[in-house]
């Protein structure tokens, strides 16, 4: 004799409910829809007097250039700012999330945000997710405690860097920095570098292209 | 027990795009100079384009190493014509060999994509289009390629061909001239590198009239 069960309020996040029936179209030959990923270029570096993040500006969808201008530096704060490759909706989902967390935070401190207080959120979000937002973030910017760069990567580990790359062009970019970085950098010299590690990757990788966007994060000196 | 699928595939793409135009007394040939595996790039200089017969080129897209053993099969079989019958293939001839060839192979194709342009009998410009295994049809235009489904309407509303079913029997060249076409041919490709990443670098253009084989180049955006 069969129970009507009661309905469990609906938990948020993800369902899986569709699982079964997507691996049952695959089976038959219907192929998934394809989503916007932007194949990219990605970079940050610390300078001495802070940090200066640098994307390029092509978003794809397989092998057509669907945006040749797209912004991928994501405004997190007034002085943090976080480049992000992978899908394009997770990433701008997950930047606007955050950056709403952190203001009501400092409304909360009154206190100017502090990197790590978005690392920590954008680790714990994307940890939750276990890997399927896929966002590969270099989360950068000025704080109380000096410049930080950070890579946060889809499944949620993150790793703390004077100078890193994330992105299809990732390698080509890297062996630029790899080449040619060293401490104490000065705000042009640090830009030239941001700039030639983007146009290796886009000329080098074909998810990459267009244009580059440099943004330069300093400390206050008072 | 799922089916076992193969982990390794003897195939690859190595990227760009192909056209050919055929005019009244002219054919334009081009294809990208670009070859890349995946997302990155192994060479900007790269020909797509081969001289098959006086009058007939080839344009081909896809897994360059079947596009050269294609290449290499043709031409041994255009130097045992030209002893047999002691004169070059005219285009049609070479078009039904290309089929011919292609199809030889049904079962474990070439992975090119061809177009074959030239002049036929009468002067008058020709253009073949072809799938993997040998279908093909004489057109007034047509491309191959990763960046055919971006080139190819846009070629449709400057070119648009009367249907071949129409009677009177109605020419499928087009009426524009040379260096009309040419343009035509250097428009498509920029267009076609802004939006496709497997196109781009190098535009190269081979031009098939009356005075002989004519070969330009154009610079394309290398990102």
């Amino acid at each position: 004799m069969s129970q009507v069960a009661v309905e469990a309020p609906p938990k948020g996040g993800f369902s899986f409910d569709l699982c079964r029936r997507n691996g049952m179209l695959s089976k038959k030959g219907v192929p998934p829809p394809s989503y916007r990923k932007t194949g990219t270029t990605i970079v940050g570096l610390i300078f001495q007097d802070g940090v200066i993040l640098g994307a390029d500006t092509r978003a794809t969808e397989g092998p057509i250039v669907c945006d040749k201008n797209c912004e991928k530096i994501h405004y997190m704060a007034p002085n943090i700012y976080c480049c992000g490759a992978g899908t394009a909706a997770d990433t701008e989902a997950v930047t606007d999330m955050v950056s709403s967390q952190l203001q009501l935070h400092r409304y909360h401190t009154g206190r100017e945000s502090r990197v790590v207080t978005a690392l920590t959120l954008l680790k714990s979000h994307l940890f939750k997710y276990q890997g399927h937002v896929q966002a590969a973030l270099v989360l950068g910017g000025v704080d109380a405690n000096g410049p930080h760069l950070h890579t946060i990567y889809p499944h949620g580990s993150t790793d703390t860097l004077p100078f890193a790359t994330m992105g299809s062009g990732s390698l080509a970019a890297m062996s630029v920095f790899e080449s040619k970085y060293r401490e104490g950098l000065t705000k042009e010299e640090g830009i030239k570098l941001v700039c030639e590690a983007i146009c290796s990757g886009i000329f080098n990788d074909l998810g990459s292209g267009s244009n580059v966007d440099v943004c330069v994060i300093t400390k206050r000196f008072y | 027990m799922t089916k076992q699928q193969a982990n390794w595939s003897p195939y690859d793409n190595n990227g760009g795009s192909c056209v050919a135009i055929a005019g009244a007394d002219y054919c334009v040939m081009a294809a990208d100079t670009r070859m890349s595996s995946g997302y990155n790039i192994l060479t900007r200089e790269y020909s797509k384009i081969c001289k098959l017969a006086d009058k007939a080129v080839m344009a081909s897209s896809g897994f360059q190493a079947d596009v050269n053993a294609l290449q290499k099969q043709l031409a041994a079989k255009h130097l045992t014509y030209q002893h047999q019958h002691n004169k070059q293939m005219s285009c049609p001839a070479m078009a039904q060999l290309l089929s011919n060839t292609l199809y030889y192979k049904r079962f474990f194709p070439y992975y090119a994509f061809n177009v074959l342009g030239g002049l036929d009998s009468e002067g008058k410009g020709c253009v073949f289009t072809y799938d993997a295994v040998g279908s093909y049809e004489r057109v007034g235009y047509s491309s191959q390629g990763s960046g055919s489904t971006l080139i190819m309407p846009f070629l449709d509303n400057q070119l648009k061909s009367p249907s071949p079913l129409l009677l009177p029997a109605q020419d499928a060249v087009t009426p524009l001239s040379e260096s009309e076409a040419v343009d035509l041919v250097k428009t498509v490709f920029a267009s076609a590198t802004e939006r496709d990443i497997y196109t781009g670098d190098k535009l190269e253009i081979v031009v098939l009239n009356a005075g002989g084989i004519h070969r330009e180049y154009m610079e394309l955006r290398k990102d």
